[in-house]
C-alpha cells in the first residue's frame, strides 16, 4: 500500500514538469508581455523593469533561473501584484478555494445521492420525474446565470444573506458560492446514483438478498448502493478538481479572493510567474484526487484492491 | 440565560454598527500596488489619494487646493516655484513631513530604474527628460528641498497646470527610511508609512484593502470616517448588486446596460458627470487606405451618427464626441470640425462626396478593417459604425476583435491596423494631457499623425507663459488636428457612480477624484433596494 502510494506520487514530479515546462513555453509564445498597457511605456523605462524581472535574458536561461527558484520552493515574483511573490499570492487565494470547492463537493455528494437514492427507489413516478428535471436544470442553467439569481433572491431582495464579498463577513458569504457552485454537480451526481442505483436493483444478487428475507432498508443502502457508488466515485475526482480549480465565474461575481480570478487576471496580464505557479497549483491538485480517488475505488470494490 | 446573552450580544452589535463611521467603496480592478510612483490604475490612484497626500489636492470642485503645501509661489516667467511645507504636517508613525521626502518622491518616478509609467509626465521639470532616458542621474533632476519646509521646484517650459499636477500620486512623497529597510516592497500593510487621512490597515488582495484614520494626519480633527473599505469589483453587475443589497456605500461605476433600469429605480442616487476621457477610432496613417487620404477620413468621420450611439447603444450616459479634448477642460474651449453642427443629411452628402473624391464609389467600395478589443461595448459600437459606413457610403467592414494585449501589440506595431478602437483618459486637468498624445514623437501616437504644424502648435503653447496665448495655441492645434482627421472621436467619457443619500459632501468633478476625508456619513443609514 505504502509502496504503491509513493510509486504514483513519484510519477507525478515528471507530470508537473511537463505541465510546467509546457506552460511556460505556451505563456512566452501569447503576443505582448506583462508591461504592456494603454499607457505606453518609454523604452528606456520598459528596458528597466524587463532587467528587474530577469526578461531581458536569453529565453532558455529564464526557464533555467525558473527551475532553479522552483526547486527551492520559490514561485518568483508576481508581475502584476508588484512586491508580491506568487508563493504569497497562492497561499492566501488556495485555501479560500479549496474551502469554497470542498464545502460545494460535500454539498454535491450528501444532496446528489440523497437525490438519486430517492429518485431510483420511486422510479416512473412523479418524484422521479421532479429530481430529474431539477438535475436537468442544474447541469443545463449555467452559474453565471445561477450566481446571479441567488444574489438577486437572497441578498437583494430577502437580505438573508450577503451579496458578495469574503473577508470579514463570518460564515454567512460561503452560502450562496457554494450553492451556486455545488448545483451542476448535485444534478451530474443525482443523475448518475439514479442510474447505477436502478441498474443495481435489478441485479440477481438483490433478488437474492430479497429472497433471503433481508430488509428492504438493507438492500438498498447496503447491497445495492455501495456498487452503484462506483460510478459516481470516479466522477468525484474529476468534480473534485473541476471544483476546487473552476470556480472562476463563482469568485468574479461573488467577489471572492481565490485562485481562479488570479489564474484568468494572470493570464490576461501575462503575469507569467502567477500563471505558472497556480497552473502547478491545479496540477498537483488534479494529481491527487485522482489519486485518492483511486485509493478509495479499492476500498469500496475489493476486485481492485492494489494489486492493479 | 441563553436568552439574554444572544440579547445582549445583539443590542451590542446593533450599537456598533450604529457607532461605526465606515465607508465601504466599490473600487473596480485591484489595486496592482500601493507604491504611489510604480501606481498606474485608476482604482489604485483613489486609494492613494486616501492614504497619501500631495502638495496640492483636488477640491470637489476640480481645482487645485493647498494640502501638504499650504502655499506656492511662482516667479513671473513661470519656471521657478517654490512651495512652503505645512507647518506639522507628520507621516502616520509620527516623523515630520518634509521637503526632501517629496525630492525624493519626485526623483524616484522620474528615474528609470523605478519603472514609473508617468516618468514622462513630469518632463516639463527641468532635466526631467535626461533623468528619464537615463542621460542624467536622478540627483539632477529640477527639485530641491531649500530647507526642511521650502520645496524649489525649477521647470524646462512654463506649466499653469502644474499644481494641479502635484496632485498626482506619482509626485507623492515616500519615506525615505521605510524605502531604505524595506526596498521596493515597502507598500505592504505593516510597512507602509502614510502622510495622508488614512493610513493602511489590511490588503487582502483579490478581497479588500482597509484603511483608517491617520492620528498623525495634520487635519485629523476634520476628518470623519474613521474606516475606508475598498473592494474590488471587476464584475459591474455584481457591484450593482452589492450596492442594492447595502454592501457598499459607493459604486465604481454602473453597467452601461442596466443603466435605464437605474435610472428608474435609484435616479438620485446615479452621479454621471464629464470625465476626463475620451473614447475614439484611430486611423493608422503609415499604410493604405488611411495614408495621405484626409479626405476619405473625414468622410468616415462624418457618416457616423454619434447621437445614435450615445442615445441608443450606451443608454445617454455619455456625450457624443466631435473633438479630441473633452469639455470641462480647465481654461479651455472644446473644439470641433465645422459639419459637427451641420444637419445628418448635409453631413452625408459632404460624407459622400468625400468618398468619391478618395476614388471610391459603388463598384469599387472601400474594403476596411475595424479592430477592437473584445468586450461588449466595443463589439456594439463597432456593429454599428460598420453597419453606418455601409449604408451611407456602401464600404465593406470586416471586424476584428483580438484579446488585450494581443491587440495592443498590433495597435503599436502600426502593421496590420487600418481602424482601431482607442481611448485614452488625461492624467491631470490640462488639455496638454490630451494634445501631446498625438504628436509626432509621443509613444501612444497609434494613428503615426506626422504633422510639423501641429507640432509646432504645441511647442508654441509648451513655451508660452501667458494663459491666453498658450489656450489659443492649443485649440489652433485641436482644430488642425480635427481638420487632418487623423481620429475619428466618437463618445467623451462620464463618470457614473451610484451613491447612497447617507453619504455627505459627495461632488462631481472632471478628474473623478473624491477624498474619504472630505466626505461624511448621515447618522441615519437609509436603506434602497
Amino acid at each position: 500500500m505504502l509502496a504503491y502510494s509513493l510509486r504514483r506520487l513519484a510519477t507525478a514530479v515528471p507530470t508537473l514538469w511537463l505541465l510546467v515546462t509546457l506552460s511556460f513555453f505556451m505563456m512566452r509564445a501569447a503576443p505582448g508581455g506583462p508591461f504592456d498597457g494603454e499607457r505606453q511605456l518609454p523604452a528606456e523605462i520598459e528596458l528597466a523593469l524587463q532587467a528587474e524581472y530577469h526578461l531581458d535574458e536569453p529565453l532558455w536561461q529564464q526557464y533555467g533561473r525558473y527551475l532553479g527558484e522552483l526547486a527551492q520552493g520559490d514561485l518568483g515574483p508576481s508581475f502584476q501584484y508588484s512586491g508580491f511573490r506568487v508563493s504569497e499570492l497562492i497561499a492566501a487565494g488556495a485555501p479560500v478555494s479549496l474551502l469554497l470547492g470542498l464545502l460545494a463537493l460535500l454539498l454535491a455528494m450528501l444532496a446528489g445521492i440523497a437525490l438519486g437514492t430517492y429518485a431510483a427507489l420511486r422510479r416512473g413516478r412523479l418524484a422521479d420525474r421532479a429530481v430529474m428535471l431539477f438535475a436537468m436544470l442544474g447541469l443545463s442553467v449555467p452559474a453565471y446565470v445561477t450566481a446571479p439569481l441567488l444574489i438577486l433572491v437572497f441578498a437583494v431582495a430577502l437580505g438573508w444573506l450577503p451579496a458578495g464579498g469574503w473577508g470579514g463577513g463570518g460564515p454567512a458569504v460561503a452560502v450562496l458560492p457554494v450553492l451556486a457552485l455545488a448545483a451542476p454537480q448535485v444534478a451530474a451526481i443525482a443523475r448518475l446514483t439514479r442510474g447505477a442505483l436502478i441498474e443495481a436493483l435489478a441485479a440477481p444478487y438483490i433478488r437474492t438478498a430479497r429472497a433471503k428475507g433481508l430488509p428492504e432498508r438493507r438492500v438498498v443502502l447496503r447491497h445495492a448502493l455501495r456498487p452503484a457508488l462506483l460510478p459516481v466515485l470516479s466522477y468525484l475526482g474529476p468534480a473534485a478538481a473541476g471544483l476546487i480549480t473552476g470556480s472562476v465565474v463563482i469568485e468574479q461575481v461573488f467577489g471572492i479572493p481565490g485562485l481562479g480570478r488570479y489564474f484568468v487576471q494572470g493570464a490576461l496580464n501575462r503575469d507569467y510567474t502567477l500563471v505558472l505557479g497556480v497552473v502547478l497549483f491545479y496540477g498537483a491538485i488534479v494529481v491527487l484526487f485522482n489519486f485518492i480517488v483511486d485509493l478509495l475505488y479499492g476500498a469500496l470494490d475489493p476486485r481492485v484492491r492494489l494489486a492493479t | 440565560m441563553m436568552r439574554t446573552a444572544a440579547l445582549l450580544i445583539i443590542s451590542l452589535w446593533v450599537a456598533v454598527a450604529d457607532a461605526d463611521t465606515t465607508l465601504r467603496i466599490g473600487n473596480g480592478g485591484e489595486p496592482e500596488t500601493l507604491d504611489p510612483q510604480r501606481a498606474a490604475g485608476v482604482s489604485t490612484g483613489n486609494i492613494l489619494r486616501d492614504l497619501d497626500e500631495g502638495l496640492t489636492a483636488i477640491g470637489p470642485g476640480g481645482d487645485a487646493l493647498p494640502a501638504a503645501a499650504e502655499r506656492w509661489e511662482v516667479d513671473a516667467d513661470g519656471l521657478r516655484w517654490i512651495f512652503h511645507l505645512r507647518d506639522g504636517a507628520r507621516w502616520s508613525n509620527g516623523d515630520a513631513v518634509t521637503a526632501d521626502d517629496f525630492v525624493a518622491g519626485l526623483r524616484r518616478t522620474v528615474d528609470p530604474a523605478t519603472g514609473s509609467g508617468y516618468a514622462r509626465m513630469l518632463d516639463v521639470i527641468a532635466n526631467a527628460g535626461a533623468v528619464a532616458s537615463g542621460r542624467l542621474a536622478a540627483v539632477q533632476l529640477g527639485v530641491e528641498a531649500l530647507d526642511a519646509r521650502t520645496l524649489q521646484i525649477r521647470l524646462a517650459l512654463p506649466a499653469p497646470y502644474l499644481p494641479g499636477l502635484l496632485s498626482h500620486p506619482s509626485t507623492f512623497p515616500v519615506h525615505r527610511p521605510s524605502l531604505r529597510e524595506y526596498g521596493r516592497d515597502f507598500a505592504r500593510p505593516g510597512r507602509l508609512v502614510s502622510n495622508g487621512a488614512y493610513r493602511l490597515v489590511e490588503w487582502s488582495v483579490q478581497s479588500r484593502v482597509v484603511l483608517e484614520r491617520n492620528r498623525y494626519y495634520w487635519n485629523n480633527a476634520e476628518t470623519a470616517i474613521d474606516t475606508v473599505v475598498y473592494y474590488p469589483t471587476e464584475d459591474l453587475n455584481s457591484e450593482l448588486k452589492r450596492y442594492r443589497a447595502d454592501e457598499l456605500e459607493i459604486s465604481s461605476a454602473i453597467p452601461t446596460a442596466q443603466a435605464p433600469w437605474i435610472r428608474a429605480h435609484l435616479g438620485p442616487e446615479l452621479h454621471v458627470a464629464n470625465y476626463l476621457g475620451s473614447y475614439y477610432y484611430g486611423y493608422n496613417l503609415t499604410q493604405p487606405p488611411f495614408r495621405a487620404a484626409p479626405a476619405l477620413r473625414r468622410a468616415l468621420s462624418m457618416a457616423v451618427d454619434r447621437e445614435i450611439i450615445t442615445a441608443k447603444l450606451l443608454h445617454g450616459i455619455v456625450q457624443p464626441a466631435y473633438g479630441w479634448i473633452p469639455p470641462g477642460v480647465a481654461d479651455y474651449t472644446p473644439q470641433q470640425p465645422d459639419w459637427a453642427t451641420w444637419p445628418r443629411e448635409r453631413r452625408l452628402a459632404e460624407a459622400r462626396r468625400l468618398y468619391a473624391e478618395s476614388g471610391y464609389s459603388p463598384a469599387r467600395p472601400l474594403q476596411v478593417e475595424i479592430r477592437y478589443n473584445t468586450q461588449d461595448d466595443n463589439k456594439r459600437i463597432a456593429v454599428v459604425i460598420a453597419a453606418m459606413w455601409k449604408q451611407a457610403l456602401g464600404a465593406e467592414v470586416r471586424l476584428v476583435n483580438e484579446e488585450w494585449k494581443v491587440f495592443l501589440q498590433n495597435r503599436r506595431l502600426k502593421r496590420v491596423t487600418q481602424v482601431f478602437r482607442s481611448s485614452w483618459i488625461g492624467d491631470y486637468d490640462d488639455a496638454s494631457a490630451f494634445a501631446e498624445i498625438l504628436r509626432s514623437t509621443h509613444g501612444r501616437n497609434d494613428s503615426g499623425y506626422v504633422s510639423a504644424r501641429y507640432d509646432g502648435l504645441l511647442d508654441e503653447a509648451a513655451r508660452e507663459a501667458d494663459a491666453g496665448r498658450r489656450r489659443a495655441s492649443l485649440e489652433a492645434a485641436e482644430r488642425l488636428m480635427l481638420d487632418e482627421a487623423p481620429i475619428l472621436p466618437i463618445y467623451y467619457y462620464a463618470s457614473k457612480h451610484l451613491v447612497k443619500p447617507r453619504v455627505l459632501g459627495w461632488q462631481d468633478n472632471i478628474l473623478d477624484y473624491h477624498y474619504s476625508k472630505d466626505l461624511r456619513l448621515a447618522a441615519a443609514p437609509g436603506t434602497t433596494r
